[in-house]
């Protein structure tokens, strides 16, 4: 049987084919036709958002907390233009999203026609792979590809620019059964005898580690599963980095804390002085590894990794395993159950020692706020008054989004929602309404500075209109916080341009978006406050005044090796005036 | 190793170290790409080498299998090892890329460019830019009484060499494909 239809209706065709429920978007003139076939159908949602940025980032809330690809729905030439940023986060963090972009008719492309934009030319180096479709018969076919690129191999935004003519066309549509997705099968199992080699290194290793990142949670939740167990039948330490928090339980007995630049002191100490690495869906990022030359200098490196180009990119490895972290944890713990299940027991019980020394530093220790709310102290009774339900965490960017990646904890996967690799500021309110939309009785916050917030605060208003009930938790100082910490540090505490100037009041302006705010100074009102918070049946701004000149440690500067950690002056180490190495 | 000194804000403590970790000889590796012939495949890849900080030193591209829609780009690059084993792994894992060979360390490969030279003169140096044409086994292609358009096809250090000797001749122009080329051997 043929279908004929016009391209327009092909889009939603594909969407519906392809499992989505949800699309963000933003109409205009070059999407028209598509936002004519969306109103007459009810099978997919649309959510209107304030500003494309947020439409893109929201398909990622709703990707990384699902699983499942994100779709977003923008115009020409400006809406395009403002995707860019939520295209190159998804890039950097690996995350599946879709994006459509209508684009000026074919016969005037080129023409500087009236917003028109070379959406593929701007948008080739921050999407996966993206695509200008110029015959409506190749459109249905495109759709389906792009899904199958989106969520095949490493995951990452691909986009679709769709001419309005092409959109007006009528042609027979391809379900996505015929669709060709062709060569592109990257592979998923990894080669047999490199893991045994993996096995045998850490059956005879004294101070192994695991080193995880969001390529376990990429990987889908079976990855996860497979992972706890590894670590707790083979007792080896885990780490994270920032984007893998949740693939191996904070409450697991393994867990040993996240690593990199505001990472735990036992855990980057672990990992400098480990004697096997095991990094599993992680890609020595330059906040991880510190220093190269310095990078953990006695252990041999084993690196699981879907992609082949993370491999040796910046760290030699001795053991490269190319696959998916499901696939490859399947069988390495198969061979490793097949050869015995050995471990070097002496080896492992004085490495847990020694990690359990370096905890005793307690890196994260703070001095308490006698009248004023120490960010810290502010997560931590978020936590407490969260724990045990069902929670989603998003966070913007800067000193809040560490705080919060320390004194938060996660024992499930896909419920920790920051952007890593971009560091986009502006990230977390729209995250977190995507979330929302995705789990619509989950508990959603958004941890954020209120720098971060205002970049995209607009979005209150797509909170507000699609009934997302979400908590903007601000940890307010006043401050670009972590521009401000690095000026303390390491610009001779000139504080350019660091202050946040004119704020606007955040009570006041929840009602005017006709949400509820609420504001928090004194530590002990805190309490009631976030179990006002959290009763309150719709969106709320939560404007918590905090310590404007709080550090976030421990620290590594930048190019510093991971030995050459900054710790809090509130540390057990220094009180007790032990020296460190 | 304490926040206490450091916090004193002394500008002597850079946080900034941008040493260049392992610094390897660099070599030229020519690589063979088949891509599928779309639009945009062959900025995609041009761009990952700007975009990246690669070197291109010869670049050619066309389609080899019309009825697959294959393309076949050659590309001659320079770097230290390890980021030969970066472009190539960085090209293979495209979505329109099917493959990706090293030739130059997959074994030995034949390599050719096609040039057209333009040379302008009268006299003796007219008489021995032909001369030099028939030992480099170049051919004429057009010629008029006070010029000739050579055309040669070689590795490139062959024309590199042609060319050099054809500058004090009056050598005006010269136009070059960039490489193509194919490993030895079946
Ligand atoms: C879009 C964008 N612009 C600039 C930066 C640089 N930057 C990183 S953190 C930060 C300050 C963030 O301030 P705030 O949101 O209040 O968080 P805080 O550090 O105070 O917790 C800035 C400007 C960025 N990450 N993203
Ligand atoms: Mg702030």
């Amino acid at each position: 049987m043929t279908r004929s239809m016009t391209g327009a209706r092909m889009v939603v065709q594909a969407l519906k084919d392809q499992g989505v429920e949800v699309v963000f978007g933003y109409p205009g003139g070059a999407v028209l036709p598509i936002y004519d076939e969306i109103f007459q159908q009810n099978d997919i949602r649309h959510i209107l958002v304030r500003h494309e940025q947020g439409a893109v980032h929201m398909a990622e809330g709703y990707a990384r907390s699902t699983g499942k690809p994100g779709v977003a729905l923008v115009t020409s030439g400006p809406g395009a233009t403002n995707a860019v940023t939520g295209l190159t986060d998804a890039l950097m963090d690996s995350i599946p999203i879709v994006v459509l972009t209508g684009q000026v008719p074919t016969f005037m492309i080129g023409t500087d026609g009236f917003q028109e934009a070379d959406t593929v030319g701007i948008t080739r180096p921050c999407t996966k792979m993206n695509w200008l479709v110029k015959d409506t018969a190749k459109l249905a076919e495109t759709i389906h590809q792009a899904f199958h690129v989106a969520t095949h191999g490493r995951p990452g935004p691909v986009l679709i620019d769709i001419p309005k003519d092409v959109q007006f066309a009528n042609a027979e549509y391809t379900p996505p059964q015929k669709a060709k997705v062709d060569h592109y099968q990257p592979r998923v199992k990894g080669d047999i005898e490199a893991i045994t080699r993996l096995v045998e290194m850490l059956e005879v290793a004294e101070r192994p580690i695991l080193y995880t990142g969001g390529g376990v949670i990429n990987s889908g939740k079976a990855a996860s599963q497979l992972l706890r167990e590894l670590a707790d039948a083979t007792g080896i330490p885990v780490t994270s980095t920032l984007m893998g928090l949740g693939a191996y339980p904070a409450s697991g007995k393994g867990w040993i804390g996240m690593l990199g630049m505001h990472g735990l002191y036992e855990a980057n100490l672990a990992m400098h002085g480990c004697d096997l690495m095991i990094n599993i869906g992680a890609r020595f990022d330059d906040r991880i590894t510190g220093r190269i030359t310095d990078f953990s200098p006695k252990s041999k490196k084993v690196h699981i990794d879907i992609d082949p180009s993370s491999i040796n990119k910046v760290i030699r490895v001795d053991v490269p395993i190319i696959g998916d972290v499901g696939h490859v944890l399947e069988d390495v713990l198969k061979v490793w159950k097949a050869r015995g299940r050995k471990v070097n027991k002496a080896g492992l019980a004085k490495w847990w020692a020694q990690i359990e020394d370096w905890k005793r530093v307690n890196c994260l220790a703070y001095a308490p706020g006698e009248k004023t709310i120490k960010p810290q102290y502010a997560l931590q009774r978020l936590e407490a008054l969260t724990r045990g339900r069902d929670r989603y965490i998003a966070t913007e960017v800067g000193q809040h989004q560490m705080w919060a990646a320390q004194f938060l904890s996660f024992d499930e996967p896909n419920r920790w929602m920051t952007s890593g690799g971009l560091g986009t500021m502006g990230y977390g309110l729209p995250a977190s309404i995507g979330v929302q939309i995705a789990h619509p009785e989950a508990l959603v916050i958004n941890v954020a500075g209120e720098a971060s917030w205002l970049m995209n605060m607009q979005e209150m208003g797509t909170a507000m209109q699609f009934r997302a009930p979400v908590k903007q938790f601000i940890l307010n100082n006043e401050r670009l916080g972590m521009v401000r910490q690095w000026q303390e540090l390491l610009h001779g505490e000139r504080y350019s341009s660091s202050w946040s100037e004119s704020l606007p009041d955040f009570v006041k302006l929840a009602e005017a978006f006709g949400c509820k705010g609420i504001k928090v100074s004194d530590p002990k009102d805190l309490d009631d406050a976030i179990n006002e918070m959290l009763a309150y049946d719709g969106p709320v701004i939560f404007d918590c005044l905090v310590e404007k000149h709080e550090n976030c440690f421990p620290m590594i500067p930048s190019g510093k090796p991971h030995n050459e950690m900054l710790l809090s002056a509130d540390a057990d180490a220094f009180k007790s005036g032990a020296v460190l190495v | 190793m304490s926040a206490l000194n450091i916090k004193k804000g002394s500008t002597s403590h850079s946080a900034y170290d941008l040493r260049d970790s392992h610094s390897q000889a660099e070599e030229s590796h020519t690589l063979a790409v088949i891509v599928e012939n779309e639009p945009g495949v062959l900025a995609r890849v041009i761009g990952l080498f700007s975009g990246r900080g690669y070197n291109i030193d010869s670049l050619t591209v066309a389609e080899v299998d019309h009825t697959g829609h294959r393309s076949r780009i050659t590309v001659v690059t320079r770097g230290t090892p390890s980021v030969i084993d970066q472009i190539e792994a960085q090209l293979s894992r495209m979505v329109p890329v099917h493959a990706v060979h090293d030739l130059t360390a997959e074994g030995p490969s034949v390599q050719r460019e096609l040039a057209l030279i333009k040379v302008a003169g009268k006299g003796d140096a007219r008489i021995e830019a032909l001369r030099l044409c028939e030992i480099f086994r170049a051919k004429v292609v057009d010629s008029t009484l006070e010029s000739f358009v050579f055309e040669m096809t070689g590795p490139p250090e062959k024309i590199d060499a042609f060319a050099d000797l054809m500058r004090p001749l009056g050598l005006k122009e010269i136009a070059r494909t960039g490489v193509a080329a194919l490993s030895r051997g079946a």
